[in-house]
């Protein structure tokens, strides 16, 4: 049994780790954002101060319980070998029916009460000192503070000092502090990006706090970790790290509103949109004004659509629009059965909002 | 003192004599213990294999990144129904019905304290189970009817609100819950009276096997724990059907007030499910050591431990809810505690191994698994108890990885373990050891292929309750690993199911006291008769039948 | 101590010192015990769900509002005094004095009665002049669930007693029957003492007393 040995945890994260460094390394970088491309979100591949602490606790952790491990089981097996009938020295004591019937030993009962106790105390206290340095209830100095709203199935992101309000991938700065207030527009959901820090739920008429602060420019994926529904699994996450002057232009471009096109076909599916139930669910600044879908205001700044189901591109978008159940079956947008003009017309228009 | 009766039972051929018709309504009015005990394992079983058809279902599904085996609704079925049928259907019955089985002979009594109760318990817990399933067939979902509930085992607010859960599907899982959980609290009632009141001439507590001690805590435990259970899902019932707004944040109802009383219920659960299994492997591993248990009344203080620390922890599944540094911390400390009872039984064991003449039978096998496999299961759970490393962790896969080593490494094990020791007692016939000793090697492969690469991608990332998982995040191998195991896992029990059938009819004749232990239950005849001994026994020690066997150095002197 | 397989050897032999007397605690009295303990968590339950919502209602009526603690402190009353009727009932029915144990058992009926009598016109004044139902609110939800449940226990009482009283007048209640009216009295002392606490809750902190 102590073929399972702890060797077998510590191999495969290790390798799935420099696994991790390869992707990171060989600079393939995001057609959207120029970042380099996500690498695998590990939590051994911290970012940001929580997910390092977390880490090294990890290890400890892990360390300690092999330790556990390798202890228990080698006294079971020890057991197993020295004691087996036919192996054991049948009559060790000199009896040749049972062996000697030992009902127990007060020292021996106490030392495995009394060294677990040390062990567990020294787990607890860690865990307190932990929880205390970790949670904040208060954002960190010059933090950007960011709304995370959850929604079946996607997730809203609001700036409330820079007056943006954007969907699915949070666009934060480098080595600044980010405060996030987590809701919930309908049922649990969680928010998990395990290299910036842990998960915290959102929660529908209660309010999280959560921070991180990336420490390197880069794309940090995680996905919804409380089941929420039909579409749990493809509830997303994407945080895109960009250092400060990649960070203000993408500032200022969401603070203007989409350039207006007058090319013919954009006007119709604009027309489209609006004659549509779209404009219901969905807000366009200066269009339309629905408040259950994504805000799509500046659409194609975003590299994936459906809270990543997919890369974003004319394709995806033109299928999604045209039957988004089959990217993402179950999700809550309806298919509108638009006509192959309207479609098209529809998805130029969209794709001038940059 | 140690007086035993010598039982002329009927035999197996007396009782197969008659018609079958008979027969089959002989065991519906029954209210004899061990035929409601049979009922109960073997219903349980049947829940089993259908659990583990949802599971492989499953693992089916998330065999690589992107399949479309199944479709989301249904993958969001199939782990309900699999976690609630393996919770409530599977170890909540089986667990209580070898109880059932086994206290009264163990201590020494003509049956369960209330024989009709018992039956009645064994009735709605079946019909609460088919009540749940029938929802495959009758219940409307949001996609239309033949909808299985979909919320999850735990069922989180405000999901099972009417707005997100339409149709009846989460009605069938409050109901089909409800009435076995009605079912269990009987049984639980049932357990304490007997073990309290029942108790032959001799048996003072102290005296009692170690297993009667533990399913004494699991009766106390299941009389505290289902009564918050049942009172939040009427109040989830009223929320659905009645209108009214215990869980509804639009009202200013909490979402989090569920979760509280979720796992109020939730984690004695648990216990619930591992206490018993403690029980059968003190007994078996003492068995087959050739040695008395080490340390009896440490047990025994561990046992009552469990029982009391495991009311104070339930928020360590909240963890990730937000409760605040103040009441994460405690729960944290007050999770830890336990991990010192727990030891304590796993050290006595490994004791009780230690000097012994050890025979690997099936039983020992699966109860030298289970204390191999729940060390791995308990000490992750150790690792979840720390807050920081659980906001990690919490609802992925290495959750999971957990729970499946403490319940199937834990209790599934254990059950297994206690089926192939008691079989004899209850069928009169023994196992075939050579098909044993096949499915233990098939499972224990099958599982950890199965549960250990669990871990892994749960640290790596996997959330739970995903129907499909990302490519290109280091998760492909894990999973296929785990999909693996699923085979060799279901060859296992196959393999058990076929030995217990065949068993019945060809086994080798098993006589009163196969394995050569101490307990009382072996002191009459396999089956044992309908009331069981025919002349109450007297007991001057915790191990009756060592007393007799070796009257040159009975046990009683050293207690 | 000698142990032998002999059945036919006197259990009470020498050898048993230690278990001269053995004493096994009744298994009804367990039994209705361990009911208790478990209605007792459930019961809990509503109470805890009752005072974490107490304020967090988005309207009203709540229980400052709409509750009037007056008569329900006279309801209160019948139901704490008939469990003194009923611990004379039991006392009676022990020494075999039948109708002294009618004549406390009827009145602990009436009593009771009486307490489900004010719970009924005390919904019918919520429902009719306040708009209250279990639809409307948390206060609404958790009040009817709460005194609702409680409500319902009493029924269940009333009907053991009642059918235990029934049985009496027909002639089929004996001495020896006192342990399982004992028992039912039990029952009924505990969904008094439920009460207290319902009313603590309701009525004084629901209502903003305490
Ligand atoms: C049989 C069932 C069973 C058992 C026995 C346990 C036992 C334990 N569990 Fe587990 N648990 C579950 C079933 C069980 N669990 C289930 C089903 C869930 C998930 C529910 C869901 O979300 O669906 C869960 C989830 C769960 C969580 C929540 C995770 C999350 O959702 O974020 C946590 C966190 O603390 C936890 C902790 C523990 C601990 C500390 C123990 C301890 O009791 C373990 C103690 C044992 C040992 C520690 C090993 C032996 C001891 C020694 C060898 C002594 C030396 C050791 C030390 C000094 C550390 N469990
Ligand atoms: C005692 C409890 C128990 C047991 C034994 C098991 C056993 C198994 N579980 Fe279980 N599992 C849970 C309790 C249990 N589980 C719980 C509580 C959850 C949480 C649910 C939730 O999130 O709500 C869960 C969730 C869960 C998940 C996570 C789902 C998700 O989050 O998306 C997975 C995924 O792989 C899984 C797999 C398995 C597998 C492969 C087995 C295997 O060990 C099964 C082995 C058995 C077989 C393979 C059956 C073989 C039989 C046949 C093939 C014969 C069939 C013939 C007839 C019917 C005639 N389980
Ligand atoms: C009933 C409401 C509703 C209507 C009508 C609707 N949508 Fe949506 N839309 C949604 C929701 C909800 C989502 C998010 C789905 C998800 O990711 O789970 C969404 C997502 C989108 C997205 C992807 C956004 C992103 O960032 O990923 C686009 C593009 C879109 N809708 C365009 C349209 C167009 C064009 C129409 C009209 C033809 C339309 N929607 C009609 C609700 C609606
Ligand atoms: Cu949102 Cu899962
Ligand atoms: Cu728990």
């Amino acid at each position: 049994m102590t073929v399972l040995a702890v060797g077998a945890v510590a191999a495969p994260v290790a390798a799935a780790a420099t696994q991790t460094a390869d992707a990171t390394s060989s600079e393939i970088c995001d057609p959207t954002s120029g970042l380099p491309l996500p690498s695998i979100p590990s939590m051994f591949e911290p970012a940001s101060p929580p997910a390092a602490d977390i880490e090294a606790l990890t290890w400890l952790l892990l360390g300690i319980c092999a330790a556990i491990f390798v202890v228990v089981q080698a006294a079971l097996v020890h057991a197993i070998v020295k004691y087996r009938a036919g192996r054991a020295a049948v009559d060790r004591d000199g009896v040749p029916g049972e062996p000697r019937q030992v009902y127990g030993s007060n020292p021996v009962e106490l030392a495995w009460t009394v060294i677990p106790i040390v062990i567990v105390f020294v787990l607890a206290m860690t865990s307190v000192r932990l929880i205390r340095d970790i949670e904040r209830t208060s954002p960190p100095e010059g933090a950007l503070a960011v709304t995370v709203i959850g929604h079946q199935w996607w997730w809203e992101y609001r700036y409330p000092e820079l007056g943006i309000v954007t969907a699915n991938e949070l666009v934060v700065p480098a080595n600044r502090p980010v405060w996030l207030e987590l809701h919930s527009a309908d049922v649990n959901h969680s928010w998990w990006v395990p290299q910036l820090s842990g998960k915290k739920d959102c929660i529908p008429g209660h309010t999280n706090v959560l921070w991180f602060e990336a420490e390197r420019p880069g794309v940090f994926l995680g996905q919804c970790a409380e089941y929420c529904g039909t579409q749990h699994a493809n509830m997303l996450l994407r945080v895109e790290a960009r250092d400060d002057a990649g960070f203000d232009a993408w500032v200022r471009g969401q603070q203007s509103p989409p350039a207006s096109d007058d090319d013919e076909e954009v006007l119709r599916g604009r027309e489209v949109f609006l004659a549509l139930a779209c404009q219901a669910c969905h807000d366009i600044a200066g269009v339309s004004e629905g408040a259950f879908g994504p805000n799509l205001t500046h659409l194609m700044s975003r590299s994936t659509i459906g809270a990543g189901v997919a890369p974003l591109d004319r394709d995806t978008l033109r299928q999604w629009i045209d039957d988004p159940q089959t990217l993402k079956p179950g999700c809550n947008m309806p298919s509108l059965e638009l006509d192959d003009a309207q479609l098209d017309a529809v998805v130029a228009y969209l794709a001038t909002l940059r | 003192m140690t007086t035993l009766p010598t039982t002329p039972a009927e035999t197996v051929a007396d009782r197969r004599a008659e018609p079958l018709s008979a027969r089959l309504h002989l065991w519906a009015i029954t209210v004899d213990h061990k035929r409601l005990g049979i009922m109960y394992v073997l219903s349980g079983l049947v829940f089993f294999l259908v659990g583990g058809l949802e599971a492989s279902a499953m693992r089916a599904q998330l065999a690589r990144p992107g399949n479309d085996l199944v479709s989301p609704e249904v993958f969001n079925q199939l782990f309900t129904m699999h976690g609630t049928t393996m919770v409530f259907l599977v170890g909540m019955p089986v667990l209580l019905g070898m109880g059932n089985y086994l206290i009264p002979l163990m201590i020494g009594a003509r049956d369960m304290a209330f024989p009709r109760l018992n039956a009645f318990g064994f009735w709605l817990f079946l019909f609460g189970g088919l009540l749940l399933y029938y929802s495959y067939i009758g219940a409307q979902g949001l996609y239309g009817t033949s909808a299985a509930p979909d919320v999850g085992w735990f069922a989180y607010a405000p999901l099972t609100d009417r707005t997100f859960s339409r149709g009846n599907s989460t009605d069938y899982w409050i109901l089909g819950i409800m009435v076995s959980g009605f079912g269990s609290i009987a049984t639980g009632a049932n357990l304490v009276a007997t073990i309290l009141c029942m108790r032959c001439r001799g048996m003072t507590l102290m005296r009692m096997p170690l297993m009667a001690w533990m399913m004494l805590v699991v009766g106390v435990l299941v009389l505290t724990a289902l009564g918050p259970l049942t009172a939040a899902q009427v109040m989830l019932l009223f929320d659905r059907n009645l209108g009214a707004h215990f869980f509804d944040p639009q009202e200013g109802g909490s979402a989090i007030l569920w979760q509280h009383f979720f796992w109020f219920f939730g984690h004695p659960e648990v216990y619930i499910l591992i206490l018993p299994a403690f029980g059968f492997v003190s007994e078996i591993v003492p068995t087959f050591s050739r040695k008395v248990i080490f340390g009896y009344p440490l047990m025994v203080a561990a046992t009552v431990g469990i029982g009391f620390i495991s009311l104070s922890v339930w928020a360590h599944h909240m963890f990730a809810v937000g409760l605040g540094p103040v009441l994460d911390a405690f729960f944290s400390a007050m999770t830890f505690m336990i991990a010192v009872p727990t030891g304590i039984k796993i050290f006595n064991w490994i004791g009780t191994m230690w000097g012994g003449r050890i025979r690997f039978a099936s039983p020992m096998l699966f109860a030298t698994g289970f204390v191999a496999m729940f060390v791995i299961g308990g000490l992750t759970g150790i690792m979840l108890a720390m807050v920081p490393f659980d906001w990690q962790v919490s609802d992925s896969y290495f959750v999971v990885g957990h729970f499946h080593y403490v319940l199937f490494g834990g209790t599934i094990f254990a059950i297994f373990g206690a089926l192939h020791y008691w079989y004899p007692k209850a069928v009169g016939r023994m196992l075939n050891e050579t098909i044993a000793k096949w499915s233990f090697w098939l499972l224990f492969a099958g599982f950890n292929l199965t549960f250990f690469p669990m871990h892994i991608s749960g640290l790596l990332g996997m959330p739970r309750r995903i129907y499909t998982f990302q490519p290109d995040r280091g998760l492909e191998l894990w999973n296929l690993l785990s999909t693996a195991g699923v085979p060799l896992q279901a060859a296992g029990v196959l393999l058990i199911v076929w030995n217990l059938l065949r068993s019945h009819r060809k086994g080798a004749i098993a006589g009163n006291d196969p394995w050569d232990a101490w307990t009382l239950e072996w002191a009459t005849t396999s089956p044992p008769p309908e009331h069981n001994f025919d002349e109450p026994p007297t007991v001057g020690s915790r191990r009756p039948l060592w007393d007799l066997k070796h009257p040159e150095d009975p046990d009683g002197r050293y207690e | 101590m000698a142990a032998t397989s002999d059945a036919t050897v006197d259990p009470t032999d020498g050898a048993t010192r230690r278990d001269a007397v053995e004493w096994r605690p009744s298994r009804g009295k367990v039994g209705v015990a361990s009911l208790i303990a478990m209605e007792s968590f459930f019961f809990g339950t509503f109470i805890v769900a009752f005072l974490f919502y107490i304020g967090k209602d988005v309207h009203g009526p709540t229980g400052a509002t709409a509750l009037d603690v007056g008569p329900v402190i006279v309801w209160s009353i019948c139901l704490l005094s008939s469990s003194a009727t009923v611990v004379a009932a039991v006392k009676a029915l022990a020494r075999g004095a039948k109708a002294a144990f009618e004549f406390w058992m009827g009145a602990t009926l009436l009593l009771g009665g009486a307490f489900v009598y004010g719970t009924a016109v005390e919904w019918r004044g919520l429902m009719l002049d306040h708009e209250l139902f279990i639809s409307t609110n948390l206060f609404g939800s958790t009040y009817y669930g709460l005194v609702g449940f409680h409500a319902f226990h009493v029924v269940l009482g009333l009907l053991a007693l009642g059918m235990i009283w029934t049985l009496s007048k027909l002639g089929h209640l004996r001495a020896v029957d006192a342990e399982k009216v004992e028992l039912v009295s039990w029952y009924w002392h505990f969904v008094d003492v439920v009460w207290i606490f319902v009313f603590t809750s309701v009525y004084l902190f629901g209502t903003g007393i305490l």
